[in-house]
């Protein structure tokens, strides 16, 4: 039987100080950075159209154009301040026109975003030849589908903070639901400061795999809480430091292993799965690492945390649990989680 | 615990659901011709739909445009919109369209392997709302001129327009001198427009469209010589202000020629509420949809027409692109009966009037002169655009019109090659990820690891079936999605098998040791799944195509690797056992 790990008795917990000195410094680097450039540009991170509003075109060339030509090409033609980038080969180039903005009278005279598509192939037919490139790819997003795509990520994460809160408040004990969302959270402000140090450009795609990244830890998270939940069971003398250490430990060669193998999908994607996949993989493979990291330093440091704060009484298991000890005993289900929320909020 | 023989029949009808789900299988389908024929073609595929950036082709998001004015039923207005947005598409001849309403007041469009851009906007957003409407002829912008320029001059508007180009002045003055001389007096153009209409013997709502305009001026100007009723003085005040400097009056009351470098300083203009507010009410300016050279330079019209329709579109019963030797491509069209009566009540109360064809609030070429009561039949001449444009107008004008405008609120089109390219490198990241996570289960887990593959095997057959049986749409990161749940997917394996050697450790049986591994795992399976579901149904509810596909591959990934992992392998197991009778190891 080939074994890795097998029966370790790392302290994990030990060197939390250090670890989450490290996992600050990294977010607090990264929210630096949003903030110089929200100050500077307006945007903390660099928004793909579905976001902004606006018009991309990916073209193919046949041959190999001089980007200074159809830059004055476009410059000429009335589409002013477009990003023109090359990528995968010197004849691929994406141009993208972002949206105008906000003003209301600039938005009725601007052209609409179809528009602009248009005049970008008017364009480069008149400069270049109507056979001499193809457009691959166009997208064009009003700017009011824009900001609602935006405004629907920012829901759909809150509301998953919620929901997996709520699930793990019913099926655990809510110190341990309040660590993981505080574990996940701090998966979200790493894999942003990951996305800012690689300024990614965050697209619909990429929201997605930071809400992947959010199971993906939490599923991690959720794997040492249960172990820790069984042993809580067992072993009640025990301290919780070592009950977590124990957890994490007999969790171990699981955690490398599952990793390992999520890990080389992530890489298969990062490699082979081509350019448009390129940044979800890069977001997933980082939030592997953190959300490994976070179910170990962030998530542990937490609930030890708490325990301090609100100890369990009597280290019983959580199930018939300390809070609901609190609760006067002909309480409901339902009225004994509303002490246990206001024992948060302090 | 369930008898091995029934679990084996459940396993293997599960399979073989599955594969007669991905059996390829033949379907009939529409195939655009180019022309706008549908041709009906027989396709042999997995019926694994493609979403549109695996497949190519245009995603459309139209949205009720409200900029001029609140759509009062909204939820009804979407609803029939919906529905001739359908008709057009089925006569356009895409295969497998999608059309449906999204949120309050969208709707999506989906074209799998429409290329033609242009085409598809005018198909889809054209919302061939018809409307006859009179010209103005009571001189309405004429006398409020005056207090248009005013008032643009009090907003620091100068003659100077900003939008104007510095060398537009005099090219613009030379159009002044030209339509003098044309003399736009009322006898004249009469007198063209009566000779004109008797060309065509059904004389409907015919329209002269620019063109043919610039080519009556010849014939006008010599007879608007013995014209000596000429309005002098008020096109001489047209010269002055800042709206009227750029506005040339016409030859029917009512029309206005605007150089074409102008026509955006003039729709800004127009559009400012104040200048508006000049207008009596009742009346709107609508712009023309063709040019007419004056000189060298062209000229785009607009006109004053009487807000109230006297028909709509909705009477259409009938349209017919047509090809005419002296005027081009038109479109004929009919009305049903009650149709017939309203515009013959109307033609025969406005004889001798001007009647401008709005399709869109656009005028449609020159609005002609009503000779006579007119009833059921119309044409619509499309000022030298070719014949698929008057074959588009007739398929629209047929389907109906658009209840309420539509605006194109969001398009994506995804070129066949890069779908194409997709597809390749998507499978190629599938297989290494596929080959890289059975080399490190068998490596590390021998035995019990080839039964963890044998279930991954079918963990990708049932997943695959599942998309297939739920119809859901394969995008790119649906795609994406599939690899990293191949890396995903073992995880349930791998705590069962990791649980099981901890039993081992404890000195149990392997029987004992595979019983209580499966029954421990199972809390911390459970839990762990149910959150990622949970993540991607938020995912599914706030994301849009694409992404939502990705929702969709995530959660059939995990119902599957569940069955596979807890059952399937448990299965796999049981089978082992049953041949070993009393096992002193297990290889894991």
């Amino acid at each position: 039987m080939l074994r890795i790990f097998h029966n370790t008795t790392y302290d994990f917990i030990r060197p939390w100080r250090i670890m989450v000195a490290i996992t600050v410094a990294f977010i607090a680097i990264g929210l630096v950075l949003l903030g110089v450039s929200w100050a500077r540009t307006g945007h903390a991170v660099h928004y793909s159209i579905d976001f902004t509003g606006g018009t991309s075109v990916e073209l193919h060339f046949d041959r190999a154009p001089d980007v200074g030509t159809l830059r004055s090409a476009l410059d000429g033609g009335g589409v002013r301040d477009a990003n023109i980038t090359s990528f995968g080969s010197d004849r691929d180039f994406t141009i993208r026109a972002q949206g105008t903005g906000t003003n209301a009278a600039a938005e009725a005279q601007a052209p609409s975003a179809e528009r602009v598509a248009a005049r970008i192939d008017t364009i480069l037919a008149q400069r270049f030849g109507k056979g001499a490139y193809h457009i691959v790819r166009t997208d064009a997003v009003g700017p009011r589908v824009g900001s609602e795509l935006q405004r629907n990520a920012v829901f759909a994460i809150l509301i998953s903070f919620l929901m997996t809160l709520g699930y793990l408040w019913v099926r655990f004990d809510w110190r341990f639901g309040v660590a993981a969302v505080i574990a996940t959270g701090h998966d979200i402000l790493t894999t942003l400061a990951f996305i800012k140090l690689l300024d990614l450009e965050v697209s619909l795609t990429v929201v997605a795999a930071i809400l992947t990244v959010i199971g993906y830890s939490l599923n991690d998270t959720i794997i040492i809480f249960d172990r820790v939940r069984e042993d809580l069971r067992r072993k009640r003398k025990e301290s919780l430091y070592a009950t977590l250490n124990r957890a994490i430990n007999e969790t171990l060669p699981r955690s490398v292993m599952t990793h390992a193998t999520a890990f080389a999908a992530t890489l298969a994607l990062l490699f082979f799965a081509g350019e448009v996949i390129r940044p979800f993989a890069w977001v997933m493979a980082f939030g592997i690492v953190t959300g490994t990291f976070s179910s170990v330093y962030v998530a542990g440091p937490v609930l030890l945390w708490i325990e301090r704060r609100w100890p369990r009484e009597g280290r019983q298991p959580e199930r018939s649990g300390g809070a609901k000890a609190k609760a006067p005993p002909a309480a409901t289900g339902a009225a004994t989680r509303s002490p246990r929320a206001a024992a948060v909020r302090h | 615990m369930l008898n091995l023989r029934y679990r084996l029949a459940i396993i293997a009808v599960l399979v073989a659901v599955s594969i007669w789900a991905l059996l390829p299988r033949s379907t009939v389908q529409r195939v655009d011709t180019g022309s706008g024929v549908a041709r009906y073609d027989t396709v042999r595929q997995v019926p694994i739909r493609r979403g549109l950036d695996l497949e190519g082709g245009m995603h459309l998001t139209l949205e009720v445009d409200q900029s001029k004015g609140a759509v009062a039923n909204m939820s009804d207005a979407i609803d029939r919109a919906l529905k001739v947005i359908r008709t057009r598409i089925d006569q356009f001849g895409v295969s497998e369209p999608v059309v449906q309403k999204e949120g309050t007041d969208r709707i999506v469009v989906e074209l799998p392997g429409v290329q033609d851009q242009q085409r598809a906007y005018d198909i889809v957003k054209e919302a061939a709302f018809l409307q006859m409407e009179i010209v103005d002829k009571t001189q309405a912008l004429d006398k409020a001129i005056p207090h248009i320029d005013a008032l643009l001059k009090a907003k620091g508007v100068t003659g100077a327009a900003p939008a104007a180009a510095p060398g537009a002045t005099p090219p613009a003055n030379a159009g002044v001198q030209s339509l003098f001389s044309n003399a736009p007096a009322d006898t004249t153009k009469k007198g063209a427009d009566t000779a004109k209409a008797k060309r065509g013997p059904a004389a409907a709502a015919r329209s002269g469209h620019g063109a043919s305009a610039a080519a009556d001026h010849p014939g006008r100007a010599d007879s608007a010589k013995d014209s000596t009723r000429q309005d002098t003085t008020a096109l001489a005040s047209l010269t002055g202000g800042p709206f009227s400097r750029l506005v040339q009056q016409g030859q029917m009351p009512g029309e206005f020629y605007v150089a074409e470098s102008d026509v955006p300083t003039v729709t800004r203009y127009l559009s400012m509420p104040e200048v508006r507010a000049q207008l009596p009410p009742g009346k709107v300016i609508r712009w023309s949809n063709d040019t007419a050279s004056i000189g060298q330079r062209p000229y785009r019209a607009f006109y004053v027409l009487d807000q109230r329709p006297i028909i709509t579109g909705e009477y259409i019963v009938d349209a017919q692109p047509a090809s005419d030797p002296i005027e081009g491509t038109k479109v004929d069209f009919r009305l049903s009966r009650e149709g017939g009566r309203r515009f013959l009540a109307e033609t025969s109360r406005h004889v001798q009037d001007y009647m401008a064809i709005v399709l869109d609030s656009v005028v449609m070429g020159r609005p002609p002169v009503i000779q006579s009561a007119i009833s059921t039949n119309g044409q619509i001449t499309m000022g030298g655009r070719d014949l698929q444009a008057a074959q588009d107008l007739a398929l629209v004008l047929r389907a109906g019109a658009l209840p309420v405008p539509l605006k194109v609120a969001e398009v994506r089109q995804i070129g066949a090659s890069l779908g194409q390219d997709s597809v390749h490198a998507g499978v190629r990241a599938g297989v290494i990820a596929i080959l890289l996570v059975v080399t490190i289960m068998l490596v590390y887990y021998r035995f019990s690891g080839l039964l963890a593959v044998g279930g991954l095997a079918l963990y990708l057959l049932y997943t695959l079936a599942a998309l297939a049986g739920f119809d859901a749409v394969l995008t790119l990161p649906g795609l994406a999605g599939f690899v990293l749940s191949i890396g995903i997917a073992v995880d349930a394996n791998v705590l069962i098998f990791e649980r099981i050697r901890e039993e081992l450790d404890h000195r149990k049986t392997p029987r004992t040791a595979i019983d209580e591994g499966f029954h421990h795992a199972m809390s911390a399976i459970v839990d762990s799944n149910v959150t990622t579901v949970l993540t991607a149904a938020i995912l599914y509810q706030f994301g849009t195509g694409s992404v939502k596909g990705f929702a969709v591959t995530l959660i059939a990934g995990i119902l599957a690797s569940m069955v596979t992992s807890i059952f399937v392998v448990r299965t796999f197991y049981m089978i082992w056992l049953a041949r070993v009778r009393a096992p002193q190891t297990i290889s894991i």
